[in-house]
């Protein structure tokens, strides 16, 4: 029996600012087991972003337990997370392969290797041949590519994307959708993934967490029983309709 | 490349245009030559020797140069005291926009009593007018730090230094070097006002000493000179900035 590798029990997260208090979670409890690529879905203010933030070691909790990692998968903080968002955030000054090694610098890890896995992730994202050009020169939708490519490039355990695509155009989006799938199963990968796209979270997610807003907590978690490798023929599936109404429910769309 | 080349020729083009209008409008116009010198008028000034012209185009660009160069160093200096204090800036920002608002050239009378005349007192003349603008542009490209790549640093758990120079120091480059435009721009005002205001030497005082004899053409070719300084100046920071800023990244 494989361990969880991120378990939230009971989970909670208040903003103060003066003497006004904001609960920004309640109550989040789930599980994400080694490799999964769990979506996050809900509207904007549902806490989302915040529950990211919290897995990421950026803010800490008011309540609830969070714990990453297990005996088999340890997880060091600083080491273990690659992070990406929805602006692809790449340094203008440097070229794609500089800021791919960002990450690999912060953390001083030794350069020449780091410079071989970097190439080889940005073949693996699909932008080999432009290690040498500045972030301009790039799509939007290449930029983003870059970004995932410097998320993994410290090699960590769990990588943490905040509506990575939600700038990019529709087409873009689809195509970046599939690419995702693919890296993520060529890395292993355990992926946290937050999205306010209904489609979009079930198309990617092994697991879907869907978080409501106002009062922001937490609606539902389920697995989705799709079998990868997902194309787009996945979208015409008969389950595939359920899950995206099932969530549309949740959110009190129907 | 050709695209390049057209936009220089039309550049070149409009200084010829203007210098041949000038030349024209003088010759037909008849205008005597202590109202407006001809070109040539104004380029034979050069072979006046008691004008000095070499020594004193070398105090105004000492002038300019060393201002200049105290005010950069000044001001991207306490920028970047203030990045690393926050107590710092709240306590000296608000200073420094009310001194801003002094205008510098009443400071002129100041200065000279206090550094009395000569290649100091208008360099810090230069120095007092462009040290601001290096200073609160600097300052604020220091800040324009985008709060998600705070996160991916900080997540990384970089330090603080990391954050400053692979970040925010990098990214303040454009900021600095349009602060440092302007101000390339103003250390010129800022000598020659020096040199108007007290001096012994340079192309300001020249200048001075020539409209008694109403030798216009010498002013002319005064400020033509002091021009020159000030596009030597400026073309130095454009390529500076050309070698240290991506395209993509340089603040128009």
């Amino acid at each position: 029996m494989t361990q969880p590798f991120i378990q939230l029990r009971g989970v909670k997260k208040i903003y103060r600012s003066g003497r006004a208090e904001h609960l920004a979670i309640s109550d989040a409890t789930f599980d994400v087991m080694p490799g999964d690529l769990v979506s996050l879905v809900g509207p904007s203010g549902c806490g989302k972003s915040t529950l990211l933030k919290i897995l990421a070691g950026l803010h800490g909790h008011d309540g609830g337990e969070v714990r990453i990692g297990s005996a088999e998968h340890a997880f060091d903080p600083s080491r273990d997370v690659g992070m990406v968002f929805q602006a692809p955030l790449l340094l203008k000054w440097r070229r794609i392969l500089e800021n791919v090694l960002l990450p690999a610098e912060i953390l001083g890890l030794p350069m020449g290797e780091a410079r071989e896995r970097a190439k080889a992730l940005l073949a693996l994202v699909g932008l080999g041949g432009n290690e040498d050009k500045y972030p301009y020169e790039l799509s939007g939708g290449m930029q983003q590519r870059a970004a995932i490519a410097r998320a993994l490039v410290h090699d960590p355990k769990l990588v943490l994307m905040d509506e990575p695509f939600g700038a990019l155009d529709a087409l873009t989006r689809e195509k970046m959708n599939l690419e995702l799938l693919r890296i993520w199963k060529e890395s292993g990968k355990t992926i946290v993934f937050v999205t306010h796209g209904i489609s979009e979270a079930v198309f990617l997610g092994s697991r879907v967490v869907v978080l409501t807003a106002g009062p922001a907590r937490m609606a539902d978690n389920f697995a989705i029983d799709l079998p990868y490798p997902r194309t787009l023929d996945t979208k015409t599936h008969e389950r595939f309709g359920e899950y995206t109404r099932r969530i549309y429910r949740l959110l009190g769309m129907e | 490349m050709s695209e390049n080349l057209q936009r220089l020729t039309l550049a070149a083009l409009a200084h010829v245009a203007l210098i041949a209008a000038w030349y024209l409008f003088v010759r037909l116009g008849d205008v005597p030559q202590f109202v407006m010198p001809s070109p040539g008028a104004t380029l034979n000034a050069l072979l006046e020797p008691e004008y000095g012209w070499w020594t004193n185009a070398a105090v105004t660009g000492t002038e300019i140069f060393a201002g200049y160069f105290l005010a950069l160093v000044i001001g991207v200096g306490l920028a970047l005291a203030f990045t690393w204090s926050r107590t710092l800036e709240s306590f000296f920002m608000p200073l420094l926009v009310s001194l801003n608002m002094i205008p510098k050239v009443a400071l002129g009378p100041l200065i000279i009593v206090w550094f009395k005349y000569g290649i100091l007192p208008n360099s810090i003349m230069a120095f007092s007018i462009c040290v601001f603008p290096i200073l609160l542009t600097t300052a604020r490209g220091l800040r324009e730090i985008e709060p998600e790549l705070l996160d991916l640093v900080r997540s990384l758990k970089g330090s603080r230094w990391q954050l400053f120079s692979k970040v925010q120091l990098p990214g303040a480059l454009p900021y600095i070097f349009s602060g440092m435009k302007v101000a390339a721009i103003l250390a010129v005002a800022g000598a020659v006002v020096g040199e108007f205001l007290g001096s012994d030497k340079g192309l300001g005082y020249l200048m001075l000493q020539v409209q008694v004899t109403l030798d216009t053409p010498a002013m002319f070719m005064a400020v033509l000179l002091i021009t020159l300084l000030g596009m030597l100046l400026y073309g130095f920071v454009l390529a500076l900035e050309r070698l240290l800023v991506v395209k993509d990244a340089r603040l128009e």
